[in-house]
Parts: structure tokens; C-alpha cells; sequence
């Protein structure tokens, strides 16, 4: 079995893994990083987003042999230790979660938004760039209102940084 | 009203581990040694089992073990089973024929499962399942319903002879034929209410583990009610006692009630367990779960209303065909019978109502209770009728509604239901109001110029929550009890765990309930834990589904609270040395009334629990109360929900432009958590009526089987909707609580329609009306407009 060797979430991690191995099975299986799900077959649903090399992917459709020598980020490398990531923090205070389980890939899918289209989002931007993650809770509107509130809330975040 | 206290929109405590990607759900859960079940499923619709070859299968690498229907069958365990007796007119009961876990000797629909394979991975499992060599004779299959009972249909199974499960009816049928005898008008629509793939984001898992010790079993299931899997896995299937049985439902990624019912899955899953000595995981590819989830809706429907000179409805005839798939589901007699012909009266006093259903089976996948169930289906065609009658009277459909309202409470309807408490009239001004009604013209207009297409639609609905009380379901056949328990337990230092039969998949209870709880005892709602999910900690409970855990749940748990109050007025008493009677528990005090003598909460619960300093003689140490509560009756949620869509009549796209919903659910505990609730339903609604179709070809063969060919609802299909409230108490439980967890899918898809057929001046559509379907609508309704010019 070949080796795959990865950082996720700034942790070194080296595995032999069967080649078929997904992304998201490396993940979920080899590194219990559970928080990362599955929730369809054919790359529609966007549960599995991830950061690679600071890109959001769905780690179900790339092999995690691909991935070798990659940046990996995943919804539990997303906060600050105990201080939360603006968008998690936006999703909580809009309510945009239910049962939470596309949570995790909204909240990287969100964030891979901002990082490309900045931080003031128009309300049919954000449905626009939502259109590979599926919801099956909200209906979308605490999402799309969270998304709009962390974008603005990120953008504190960088002068914040900026400053310190 | 305080900070954390009932009304207000505190923000939900299981959301930390949400978002931090730290859920746990089923398939999060991994047990040393555990080995992969992969379920080998019938390619055909109908077809007879010849032979199974495993062989070759059986040597692989990694293969624990492989089983097939009819080797299964030898370990004689109970067939899975609808647990809702419907009786037919004549008095016989519904049809029931055996269902399997794994399909012996012939198998009925896509999906059906024939063989499993269990290995140490899922890989190796899938590999040796390739392997398996199954020889099918296929055999014709039926899958439209209306054609199930007729002649020259192939038989599915002996116990059902014309495929028919029951024929069923509700109401007066001569009163009603008199009725529609002397109408002034008459309105009829024929409809399909289209099947539906319930899609929770989460796929079924289940994983089974066995305790050779003990003799234990064990099962993490992403299940909506632990105990009643537990009951029945026990009881009917016979795999274990109860006590030895513990299943636990961990997080569990939305069920909108696919995760009700009892599946073969489960039960193949701990039967392997104890055969193999390993624990065995299965979970759901989106694709399984297409062909083994039980689908929602399916009926096709012919509905007659009645109107006298004055517009007043006098009558309404239904005669619906519900399709309910190739095995009864664990309740799916019920949803096209009682939760739905009940609340055919809508908001409405009709009356006189007559309501036949015709139970089929086909050759496709079970079909039961899915968001709403039973109810969207009598909505559809209620207010349908009510729209289309305006249209063909010229009526305005807001007044044609006001003027056949039931204004007066309580209101016994033609179809059993007791509707105790509403203000229908209430919520339609409202919504009129908030919607901007009158600028509607203008908004037309506008989009006239734009070259589009404006539609208005309404949908005053009703549904019926929190099935109850036990004694009646009883009488309907139900095999259950739908009561709920609630246990308090003080801790010592005035902490407290909350324990519910009511199992949240989504819908915030680890917070609702503690803001119950924290309000009537005056403590932070981060000193309530809220248990459940778990057969080994809560003692019975009948779940979550029907939006009963509010009505029911919370009522439990003011029972418990009351019990756990009184006791502590007891305790107080003595410590305070004051008689019991002159107790008052105000703000986290005892208060001996009238004096500034007072005992704080959590001084109370130590002192419970140390027991120096009272007579244990009279009074028993601890601090913990149990209660079930029985509701004296269903509760009627009901309000407005007006749709606005715009439509291009050069490419068929329908965009839903404006959403308004205003809704009584009695007592609202948190309304960020209502309304969430109704955004989930109306997009659901919405997907029903333009995206989402479960499409059989002839053959039997699921042609919508994944998200590439079934459109689910996203983003860019919905518009912000606007939200808002009514308040009429409901009188049948301590809260006055009415349930709001399927509003919004009950309403959306007849406002949605409405609202289409009201901008195409036709009733000729059905759902789901997607580009395609509105375009044809259009260009045929064009060639007939110049037929006749
Ligand atoms: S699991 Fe990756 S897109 Fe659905
Ligand atoms: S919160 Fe349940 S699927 Fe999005």
C-alpha cells in the first residue's frame, strides 16, 4: 500500500492507505476527524468541503493519495483554540444550523467565499456560491444571513490582526 | 419574560459542538474490531430468486461472512411490521403480507435487499459483493398506482389480492351526495400529490455491537425514536429481550421522518453482530438511501367541492389512490387515512365531507410518513379547491376563505377532528397585511413590462399535532401509545438533568427544554442538561415526529417540574419550619409567605440529598420526579402562507419572488428556533412543488436515484421569506403549546401551485411544476387561445 503524507490542520499526518482511499476517508477513518461528512455520492452536496492548500474542496471527490504533500483544513482546525472562527461564530448567532450535519462544510464553503469574493457579500452572491452545498433544515435563509454576518465579521478579523 | 426564560430566542447550546465539527453522529462511532455490512439489493422491480451463488464471494479477502435472504430466514426472526391496523369499509382489516429483513424467494422493488456481506472493510465487502451471483426470473412489475388494483396487474404478494391494502372511508356519504345534489356550484380538480425522497442530509447508519458476557446488545442507530425501534426490534422481530437491548440514537442529522420507522438494516446489522462476534457498521451510500428510505406523498387524488348561492361551502367529496410501495412501513397505514382525510374540513366549516382512500402496493419502495404527512396531502387539496372555486366565481380567494372560515371554537368537523382553539381570520389579515395584498396589481404589472409572468397564491392551512391521546389512537388502530415521559433529576448542588422520551434530530431541544426547566427553577440554563436518546438512560419515550415534542414533551416535563416542586415545598417546610401551605417558590426561593425566612434552590437540594436535618420517616432523601403525560387531544396549528412567483414565459423558470407566513402555534418557547422551523418546511414545500419528482420508468426502475436526477431545493431556488405570528393558546395542554415543526411543508406546495396556476389562468398543472412542465403549460395553452381566435 503506497504512503500519503499530509498536513491537516498544521499536524503532520503519514499513512499507507489502500489507492482508492477518498479524502474524506482518509480523514474521517485514519485520522477520526469526524467533523468532516458524507452526505452523497456524487459530489452534489458539499458536506465534505475542506481547505486544500487554502482552496475549498469536496474531499470526496479527490483521492487522498492527491492530496500527498497538501495543506489540509478541516471544520477542527478552523477556530483559534477556544476562540471561535467569525463564521462559526456568525452561524451560531443566526441560528443557520439545525441538525448540523451540512454545517461543516457550509461553514468551509462560507469561508472559501469570503476569501474569494471579499468581505461585503450580496444576499444572491452568497445563494449563488451556495449552490453546491445542500441544506435540508433551514431553507437556507439563517445560512445565507450568517454567511453575510461572518464575511463583515472576517474582515474585523484582518484588521484586528493587522493591528496586533 | 427573562433573558433565557419561555420567549426567548436564546441561542442554542448544542451548537458549539456543531460547528466545531465535534457532532457525533452514527457513523462518527467506531468500535474496536468493528467489521462492514454491505446489503446486496435487487437490481428489478419484482422478480423471483433462483439461486444465490456466493461461492466465489465467500473467498475473498477479508469476508467475515455472507448471508442471503433465505439463510436469514433460518434464524426464524419476526418480520418487520406496520404498527397502525387500518380497517376497509366492510369492517376487514388492511392487508398486511410479511416483510422480511432480506427478501426470501422473490424480491418487490429496486433496493429490495437480497444478501449481505460482512468484512473487516467496506472495500473488501463491496469487492466480494461484485462476486455474488444472483439468478433472477423478472417478473412484470406495477408501479403506478392507479393501476395497481386493476385487471391484468401483476399480484405482488398473496396476502393482497388486486394489490389492495384497504379501502377506507371517512364521513357521510348520503349527506354529502345530498349536499352536492342542491349546490349552486360545483369545483373539481383532479391532482397528483407527487412521491417525494425525504433526503435528510445524514444517510442512515446503523452499528451493532454484542456483548458474548453479558449477552448484551448494543445500537447506535440514526433513528427519530429509540424505544420504539428498541420495542420492536424486540418484541415483533425478536432479536434480543428489551433488557438485553439498548439503542441509542446519537446526533442525528435531520429525519423529517424517514428516521422513524424500523428498517431491515438495523436488524440485519444486530443479528450479525451476535452471529459473527464483531461489531458491524452499516451506513447509507445517498444512493442506497434513495432505494431504501421510505419515500413520502404519492397519491392521486379527484376532489369535488359543493358552493350554495351565497358561497357558502356545503360540501366536499375525495376519493384519493395512495401508493404505498412494495412492503407496509412501520406507519404507513395511518398517513393517507387518519393524518390525512381528518383534516380535510381545512379552516373551513364544511358541513358535509366524504373521503374514500384506496391503499395500494406497487413495485417501488416503501412510502410513509415523510414532513407533514398526511397533512400537505388534505392541505393540497383543500385549498386548491377553495382557489379555484374563487377563480371560477369571480371571487376574490382571500374573501371567498373569510366567508367560510370556522369562527367559532370548538368546532367538530365532518371528519372527526376537534379543532379547540384558532383565529383563522387573524392570521389572513396579517399575512395580507405584511405581504403588501394590494400592491399586488401593481407588482403584475410590473413584471408585465419585464415580460414576465406574476402569480399570487394563498394556502390557509391546518394541521393536527401531537397525535393524541393514547386512548383514541387506540382506537384507530394504532399499535401505540403516543403519551411522553419526562424525568427531573436534581443533582446535590441544584444542577439538574433533564431526561425526555423525545429525541431531537435538528430541532434545538437541548435548549427549548432547558429553557423550561431553568425558567420554573430559577436557575441558568447551562445547569440543565438535557438527556435523551438513549434506551439505557431514558426509560420510554415515543420520540420525535408529528411536531409533538413541544405539545406532548414539554408537557411531561411540567408535570415532572410540578412533582418536583411540590416535593420541595416539602422539604422547605421543614427546614423552614413553617407549614407546607404557607410555602411560596418564587425566583429560585423558597419563601415561607408574608416573612423573609427563605431557603435558596440550591440549599434545598443539598439539603434533599444530605438528609441531617429531615425526618426521613416522612419524607424520602433525593430530589427526582418522573411523569407521563397523556394530551386530552391533537392540537390544531393553522395559519397564512401567501406565495408570489414570477414566471419566464420564454424558458418555463418559475422564481418564487415573495413568502409570507404567518402562523399560530399557541406558545412559542423560542422563535429563532420556530422560525428556523418554518424556513426548513416551506423550502421543503417548495421543493415539492418545483424541483423534486420520484420518477419510476414502467419497468420499475428508479430513474431520480441521486442528486444529479432528483433536484433538491438549494440556495439560489428560494427567497428570504418573511415570518411572523398569531397567538391563540391551545387549551388541551399546560403550555398551550400547538407545534411547529411541518407548517411550513404542509403549506408551501398548494400556496406554490396556487400561485403558478393563478399566473397561467389554468388549473392544468401538476407538481412538481418544473421549467419543462410550465413551458408545455404555456405553449399548449397558447396553440388552444389560437384554436379559438
Ligand atoms: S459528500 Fe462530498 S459532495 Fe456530497
Ligand atoms: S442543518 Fe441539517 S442539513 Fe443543514
Amino acid at each position: 500500500m503506497p504512503t500519503v503524507s499530509m498536513k491537516v490542520n498544521g499536524k503532520d499526518a503519514k499513512a499507507d492507505v489502500d489507492p482508492r482511499t477518498l479524502l474524506v476517508q482518509f480523514l474521517r477513518e485514519n485520522l477520526r476527524l469526524t467533523g468532516t461528512h458524507v452526505g452523497c455520492d456524487t459530489s452534489q452536496c458539499g458536506a465534505c468541503v475542506v481547505h486544500v492548500n487554502g482552496k475549498a474542496v469536496k474531499s470526496c471527490t479527490m483521492l487522498a493519495l492527491t492530496a500527498d504533500g497538501a495543506e489540509i483544513l478541516t471544520i477542527e482546525g478552523l477556530a483559534n483554540g477556544a476562540q471561535l472562527h467569525p463564521m462559526q461564530e456568525a452561524f451560531r448567532e443566526n441560528h443557520a444550523l439545525q441538525c448540523g450535519f451540512c454545517t461543516p462544510g457550509m461553514i468551509m464553503t462560507a469561508v472559501d467565499i469570503v476569501h474569494r469574493k471579499g468581505n461585503n457579500l450580496e444576499e444572491h452572491t452568497i445563494r449563488e456560491e451556495l449552490e453546491g452545498n445542500i441544506c435540508r433544515c433551514t431553507g437556507y435563509h439563517n445560512i445565507v444571513k450568517a454567511i453575510g454576518a461572518g464575511a463583515r465579521a472576517m474582515s474585523g478579523e484582518v484588521t484586528k490582526q493587522a493591528a496586533e | 419574560m427573562s433573558a433565557t426564560g419561555i420567549g426567548a430566542a436564546v441561542r442554542r447550546k448544542e451548537d458549539l459542538r456543531f460547528i466545531t465539527g465535534k457532532g457525533q453522529y452514527t457513523d462518527d462511532v467506531s468500535r474496536p474490531g468493528q467489521a462492514h455490512i454491505y446489503f446486496v439489493r435487487s437490481p428489478h422491480a419484482h422478480a423471483r430468486i433462483k439461486r444465490i451463488d456466493t461461492k466465489t464471494a465467500a473467498g475473498m479477502p477479508g469476508v467475515v461472512g455472507i448471508v442471503t435472504g433465505a439463510e436469514f430466514a433460518e434464524s426464524k426472526l419476526g418480520n418487520l411490521i406496520c404498527g397502525w391496523t387500518v380497517l376497509s369499509k366492510d369492517g376487514s382489516p388492511m392487508k398486511m403480507a410479511p416483510h422480511p429483513a432480506l427478501a426470501v424467494g422473490k424480491a418487490c422493488h429496486v433496493g429490495d435487499p437480497v444478501a449481505v456481506v460482512v468484512a473487516d472493510t467496506l472495500a473488501q465487502a463491496k469487492d466480494a459483493a461484485e462476486k455474488i451471483n444472483v439468478d433472477y426470473e423478472i417478473l412484470p412489475a406495477v408501479v403506478d398506482p392507479t393501476k395497481a388494483a386493476g385487471k391484468g396487474a401483476p399480484l405482488i404478494h398473496d396476502a393482497a389480492p388486486n394489490n389492495t391494502i384497504y379501502n377506507w372511508h371517512i364521513g357521510d356519504h348520503d349527506a354529502t351526495a345530498a349536499a352536492f345534489r342542491g349546490a349552486k356550484h360545483v369545483t373539481k380538480l383532479e391532482f397528483v400529490n407527487n412521491r417525494l425522497v425525504p433526503n435528510a442530509m445524514e444517510p442512515r447508519a446503523a452499528l451493532a455491537e454484542y456483548d458474548a458476557g453479558t449477552q448484551h446488545l448494543t445500537l447506535w442507530n440514526a433513528t427519530q425514536n429509540p424505544h420504539v425501534a428498541r420495542l420492536v426490534i424486540s418484541a415483533f422481530v425478536g432479536i434480543a429481550p428489551e433488557n438485553k437491548l439498548r439503542v441509542i440514537a446519537p446526533d442525528v442529522g435531520g429525519g423529517f421522518g424517514s428516521k422513524i420507522f424500523i428498517y431491515p438494516e438495523e436488524v440485519v446489522c444486530l443479528w450479525a453482530a451476535r452471529q459473527f462476534n464483531r461489531p458491524v457498521k452499516w451506513t447509507a451510500e445517498r444512493s442506497e438511501s434513495f432505494i431504501s428510505d421510505a419515500h413520502g406523498r404519492d397519491h392521486v387524488t379527484t376532489a369535488e367541492l359543493a358552493l350554495d348561492a351565497d358561497h357558502k361551502i356545503t360540501g366536499l367529496k375525495v376519493k384519493t389512490v395512495a401508493n404505498l410501495g412494495a412492503y407496509m412501513s412501520t406507519f404507513s397505514s395511518a398517513v393517507p387515512t387518519f393524518l390525512y382525510a381528518t383534516l380535510l374540513s381545512g379552516q373551513y366549516a364544511i358541513p358535509h365531507i366524504y373521503a374514500e382512500v384506496d391503499a395500494v402496493y406497487t413495485n417501488t419502495v416503501p412510502v410513509d410518513a415523510y414532513r407533514g404527512a398526511g397533512r400537505p396531502e388534505a392541505t393540497f387539496v383543500v385549498e386548491r379547491l377553495v382557489e379555484a372555486a374563487a377563480r371560477e366565481l369571480d371571487l376574490d380567494p382571500a374573501d371567498l376563505r373569510k366567508k367560510n372560515f370556522v369562527k367559532t371554537f370548538p368546532y367538530q368537523t365532518a371528519v372527526a377532528s376537534l379543532y379547540d382553539a384558532g383565529d383563522y381570520n387573524a392570521s389572513l389579515q396579517k399575512a395580507l397585511q405584511i405581504h403588501d395584498y394590494k400592491g399586488f396589481g401593481k407588482r403584475k404589472r410590473e413584471s408585465e413590462k419585464n415580460g414576465k409572468i406574476r402569480g399570487i397564491g394563498f394556502a390557509t392551512y391546518i394541521e393536527a399535532c401531537g397525535v393524541a391521546p393514547s386512548s383514541l389512537v387506540g382506537q384507530l388502530g394504532a399499535g401505540v401509545g403516543l403519551w411522553e415521559s419526562a424525568e427531573v433529576r436534581v443533582n446535590p448542588t441544584g444542577s439538574v438533568e433533564l431526561l425526555t422520551g423525545c429525541h431531537a434530530h435538528g430541532q434545538g431541544h437541548e435548549t427549548t427544554f432547558a429553557q423550561l426547566v431553568a425558567e420554573r427553577l430559577g436557575i441558568g440554563i447551562d445547569q440543565v442538561n438535557v438527556v435523551h436518546g438513549d434506551t439505557d438512560k431514558v426509560q420510554f419515550g415515543m420520540g420525535t415526529y408529528g411536531s409533538r415534542s413541544g405539545a406532548v414533551g414539554m408537557s411531561a416535563i411540567v408535570k415532572a417540574l410540578d412533582k418536583v416542586e411540590a416535593k420541595a415545598k416539602k422539604i422547605a417546610a421543614h427546614l423552614l419550619e413553617a407549614a407546607e401551605g404557607d410555602i411560596v417558590f418564587k425566583d429560585g426561593k423558597f419563601t415561607v409567605a408574608g416573612t423573609d425566612r427563605s431557603v435558596a434552590w440550591g440549599e434545598l437540594a443539598l439539603a434533599a440529598y444530605v438528609a441531617h436535618k429531615f425526618p426521613t420517616g416522612e419524607i424520602e432523601p433525593g430530589l427526582k420526579e418522573t411523569a407521563f403525560y397523556d394530551p386530552t387531544n391533537f392540537t390544531f396549528p393553522a395559519g397564512c402562507h401567501i406565495c408570489e412567483v414570477e414566471i419566464d414565459p420564454e424558458t418555463g423558470v418559475t422564481s418564487v419572488v415573495g413568502w409570507t407566513a404567518v402562523d399560530d402555534f399557541g406558545t412559542v418557547i423560542n422563535p429563532m428556533i420556530v422560525e428556523g422551523q418554518v424556513h426548513g418546511g416551506v423550502a421543503q414545500g417548495v421543493g415539492q412543488a418545483l424541483l423534486e419528482h420520484t420518477v419510476y420508468n414502467d419497468s420499475g426502475q428508479l430513474v431520480s436515484g441521486s442528486y444529479m436526477d432528483y433536484a433538491m431545493p438549494r440556495a439560489d431556488n428560494l427567497p428570504s421569506l418573511k415570518v411572523d405570528m398569531t397567538v391563540t393558546k391551545c387549551p388541551s395542554n399546560p403550555l398551550g403549546i400547538k407545534g411547529c415543526g411541518e407548517a411550513g411543508a404542509i403549506a408551501a406546495p398548494a400556496a406554490v401551485m396556487n400561485a403558478i396556476t393563478n399566473a397561467l389562468g389554468t388549473e392544468k398543472i401538476d407538481m412538481p411544476a418544473t421549467p419543462a412542465a410550465v413551458w408545455s403549460t404555456i405553449q399548449q395553452l397558447n396553440k388552444t387561445r389560437l384554436a379559438a381566435e
